[in-house]
């Protein structure tokens, strides 16, 4: 490699996952100069697309689009770089073996059996967990509070915050949002409704992609957490999958004059006088910067990328204690033609599927994931892209499902076998509602959360670059010392989902990362 | 004592150092303290004459109970430059060093001694346990670290005529060794390290053995300093001597930052009076550093006092004030009637920017008389240098006797 080697950036981004092509593409369009330098060998992370079987392709990571910060998308004008929607306003189906599904969307609950009552409080329930959202939102779009050394902004934000819950909500909806905000959604929807079926579907969304089960902790703060972000909890797909997203701001950047390699995988960062100066890459290339800004999550940019004596040692305590255990596995099936759903027409799989026929039955799935077990009965968020985006088979179709749970450190390890034998139970489980599923499938394979660490270098296959609960959120986020993005060394940065305000492809991270920097000497 | 090896250990809630029969075999008054889980004494005879022989002559002091470390692997160096805020480039083998080390706050947690053994080994000697400290320091240095407070046995030995004894004990060339440098000498059942160090601000050295060494060495020095009114002493003597070289204690000086929980409560290094400790640029990262930095650039809250107090009465835990009757500004943390000094001095900290060498603080000093207490108004001079630094501490060849 001798081409730009030792040629000086203002800013080195390493990853190109989203964050950190968000992250250059603000930079760049500030004037800084930007190299991205990404890994693996094409860039998005965990949000790409990627070809599985004879030509079939599939979004092997996330496979929604429901949190992507507008403000990011409008900056960035991803659709004149090509971003269309294959699919949008995606309603959710909550499958029941015997075919009584429950239909969810924006006109509200049906099917299941579901109760008049029920039916009309989801809708009261969900436009109060929407006003909360609304409330919050304005949350992700600054860096946390900096509640020891607050400055202008900072008091700024700590009364907007004050305002909005106070004034925004009103003192009823205000009192009710401080009770509930603390609590576990098992027992909130336990509170709210009867329907089994409807109250399985909610407990599932509120701990998708993380280490909880509806009774932990926390668990109401991550259900609004999918709220916050993006377009009022619409869900879209893109088309030619989530590497479409990123293809599009990987051009945005690219617009704005930020380089991006790929092939080109960190090796360690350069640190000069207790100053990050540079990255040296894996086959011994260097390049030098004023900043450095890490996409990779905390604990490896802290642990791995930079090295622990490079920061003082409560800090690396911390970093060490960042708890990043991921759950979630994902199965992807090639599929000859549609199987037949019991009682769902071809038109209703373009819905998002949900196996999750109780909040009990989700806490139970979790229950074995506690003690590094893959859940017996697991839960599963199904997409059949392929239905709405003909750009991703030329024939058949290809089937995505987020599975729940599948701990990173499985008892005995992710051996082959264990592999097959979890990935046959998911297809099992599949065929409960989809009987003559196995006639349809020509490939299958099961991505655990081992894989997504080799693949994606995510620590723990940890989707948020570490776990999103009260403890690890806003100013704690990753670490008290580093919320702001700068981390506690000279010239070095995270912009990923490891901070604030988190994982999902939202791009907010990077977008805060570079306004953090630009704005850096102005106050 | 009673056998309290194995599960008989029980039976008392104190542990013997390996000194202890030796100890008690010489203590006619039977007044002994818990010191990190040993029992230790405080007197064994008189303090005036046990502080006198740290000045006069040879004390010797056990100090086992000191928490002691072992610190080994290729990383050792970079491990000891990121825990301590001096630059450990410069500390060679067979050197010691005195340092404090900090939180990421720049808060210190203890101070202690420093003992480059090998290329690769350090040895740690800290007044408080430092295990959990060490810990957390490892985390990504390949080092190994060990507690081996109960394995070493210590004695220090400090006084004018202390060089002579142990060169009549044998150790040769003992009289070359540097104030801070050390040696292992050959000892019946394997080596032992001698230390020219210690906590008097005298001529001392510290002896450190393997347990099953202790009463050998105890009785070589003891028969080697028959005709020079060798000494064994306790913690109370000692006390006076640190006082009267202004060296600061844990608990007393400073509340170690890991365990204090009130915010503002603990100290940095400068406030202190240790910031030549401090190599903010010695160019790697060291615990505290950007902490300390700040505090250099804008200022410390305290400042650490040597004092000179007027007239006879000891200023303990006296408030410091501007004035007499004026503003309330600092307080004292040590004091003592220095006995060879023959001053009446106290350790303290005042508020920025009051304190400056040369000048006046006042201390109202309480104090009981049969059993009513009084109070009075004493001028209190910042002291530059502490009350007692003779020249022998550091003087090389230390004088014959
Ligand atoms: C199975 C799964 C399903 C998901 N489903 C959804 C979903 O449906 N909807 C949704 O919104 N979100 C979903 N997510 C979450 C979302 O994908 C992630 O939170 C998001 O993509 C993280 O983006 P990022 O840019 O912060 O980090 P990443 O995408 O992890 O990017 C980090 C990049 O840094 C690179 N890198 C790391 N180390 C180095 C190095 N040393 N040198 C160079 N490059 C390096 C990596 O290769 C990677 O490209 C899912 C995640 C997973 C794993």
């Amino acid at each position: 490699m001798t081409d730009m080697s030792n040629t000086t950036y203002d800013s080195i981004i390493i990853g190109g996952g989203h964050n950190g092509l968000v992250c250059a593409a603000y930079l760049a369009k500030a004037g800084k100069r930007v190299l991205v330098l990404e890994a693996r060998g094409e860039i998005g992370g965990a949000a790409n697309t990627m070809t599985f079987c004879d030509g079939r392709k599939v979004s092997p990571c996330a496979h929604y689009l429901n949190q992507l910060n507008s403000t990011v998308r409008r900056d960035l004008n991803l659709t004149s770089h090509g971003l269309k929607m294959a699919g949008s306003d995606i309603s959710t189906i909550a499958l029941n073996p015997e075919g009584d599904h429950l239909f969810l969307n924006d006109q509200g609950a049906s099917g299941a059996g579901i109760s008049a009552n029920d039916a009309a409080n989801y809708g009261r329930f969900m436009k109060l967990m929407q006003q909360y959202s609304t409330m919050l939102g304005f949350l992700v779009d600054l860096p946390p509070i900096d509640i020891f050394n607050p400055d202008w902004d900072d008091k700024v934000a700590a009364l907007k915050l004050g305002w909005n819950v106070r004034f925004g909500l009103g003192a009823e909806k205000m009192s009710e949002f401080l009770r509930m905000v603390g609590m576990n959604i098992y027992d909130v929807l336990d509170d709210e409704f009867d329907n089994p079926t409807l109250k399985g579907a909610l407990a599932f969304d509120a701990v998708l992609g993380t280490h909880t089960g509806p009774r932990s902790p926390g668990s109401v703060l991550t259900f609004l957490y999918r709220m916050v972000a993006g377009t009022d909890g619409a869900v879209e797909l893109p088309e030619g999958g989530m590497g479409a997203v990123t293809s599009a701001m990987a051009k945005a950047a690219a617009g704005f004059g930020a380089t991006i390699k790929t092939g080109a995988r960190v090796a360690s960062v350069i640190v000069e006088n207790c100053v990050a100066t540079g990255v040296v890459l894996d086959n011994g290339a260097t390049y030098s910067a004023t900043h450095i800004i890490s996409n990779a999550d905390p604990k490896t940019t802290v642990m791995d990328i930079v090295g622990p004596r490079h920061f003082e040692a409560d800090f690396v305590k911390r970093v060490d204690n960042i708890r990043m255990r991921g759950n979630a596995a994902k199965l992807h099936i090639a599929l000859k033609s549609l199987p037949r759903f019991t009682n769902l027409s071809a038109e209703q799989l373009r819905s998002r599927l949900l196996i999750a026929p109780t909040h009990d039955d989700v806490e139970r799935a979790f229950n074995h994931a506690k003690y590094g077990e893959a859940s017996a009965n697991p839960m599963m968020e199904i997409s059949i892209p392929s239905i709405d985006d003909e750009t991703l088979c030329d024939e058949g179709h290809v089937l995505s499902a987020i599975v729940q749970y599948a701990p990173y450190t499985l008892k005995g390890g992710w051996t082959e076998a264990a592999k097959d034998n979890f990935r046959d139970a998911c297809i099992d489980r599949i065929a409960r509602y989809a009987p003559d599923i196995r006639d349809h499938i020509e490939a299958a394979e099961l991505v655990t959360p081992a894989d997504l660490e080799q693949r994606y270098g995510m620590r723990g296959g940890n989707w948020h670059h570490g776990e999103l609960t009260l403890d690890q959120m806003l100013m704690l986020r990753p670490a008290p010392e580093a919320s702001r993005y700068a981390l506690p060394l000279d010239g070095l940065y995270l912009c990923g989902a490891g901070a604030h305000p988190g994982g999902g492809v939202m791009g907010a991270a990077g977008k805060n990362a570079a306004k953090t920097i630009l704005s850096e000497g102005r106050s | 004592m009673r056998d309290l090896s194995g599960q008989n250990h029980y039976l008392s809630a104190v542990r013997a150092t390996p000194f202890y029969e030796k100890q008690k075999a010489v203590d006619l008054v039977n007044t002994w303290h818990r010191w990190q889980g040993y029992t230790v004494p405080d007197v064994l005879d008189n303090v005036t004459v046990e502080y006198f022989a740290i000045r006069n002559s040879a004390s010797v002091f056990d100090i086992t109970p000191m928490s002691k470390y072992r610190i080994k692997g290729p990383d050792a160096l970079a491990f000891m430059n990121r825990l301590l805020p001096r630059d450990m480039t410069k500390l060679r083998v067979g050197r010691v060093g005195y340092t404090v080390w900090c939180d990421d706050e720049g808060m210190v947690i203890d101070d202690g001694t420093v003992f480059r053994v090998a290329e690769d080994e350090y040895w740690l000697c800290a007044q408080e346990r430092q295990l959990e400290v060490l810990k957390r320091n490892a985390i990504g240095f390949q080092i190994e670290y060990a507690e081996i407070t109960d394995e070493v046995a210590a004695l220090s030995f400090q006084g004018p005529v202390t060089c002579k004894i142990l060169k009549n004990a044998g150790f040769a060339g003992i009289e070359t060794m540097k104030m801070f440098d050390l040696r292992f000498f050959d000892f019946p059942d394997g080596e032992i390290m001698i230390s020219r160090s210690g906590y008097t601000g005298d001529l001392g050295y510290e002896v450190w053995v393997q347990n099953d060494q202790a009463e050998a060495i105890w009785d070589t020095l003891f028969e080697a300093g028959k005709h020079y009114d060798i000494r064994a002493i306790g913690g109370d003597a000692l006390e006076i001597a640190r006082v009267e070289a202004g060296l600061i204690a844990a608990h007393v000086e400073f509340s170690p930052a890991n365990e204090t929980v009130r915010p503002g409560h603990a100290k940095s290094p400068y406030e202190l009076g240790l910031g030549w400790l401090v190599k903010l640029d010695k160019g790697v990262v060291f615990n505290g550093r950007r902490a300390l930095m700040k505090e250099k650039k804008n200022g410390s809250r305290h400042r650490f006092v040597k004092l000179d107090v007027e007239g006879n009465k000891t200023a303990c835990n006296a408030y410091l004030f501007d004035k007499k009757h004026g503003k309330q500004i600092g307080h004292v943390s040590s004091t003592a009637w220095a006995p060879t000094a023959k001053k009446n001095i106290a350790l303290g900290f005042v508020d920025m920017p009051h304190g400056e060498i040369g000048t006046e603080v006042w201390a109202e000093i309480y104090y009981m008389k049969e059993l009513k207490w009084n109070t009075r108004w004493a001028k209190c001079t910042v002291m530059k240098d502490a009350a007692w630094n003779p020249p022998r501490k550091t003087l090389t060849p230390p004088a014959d006797f």
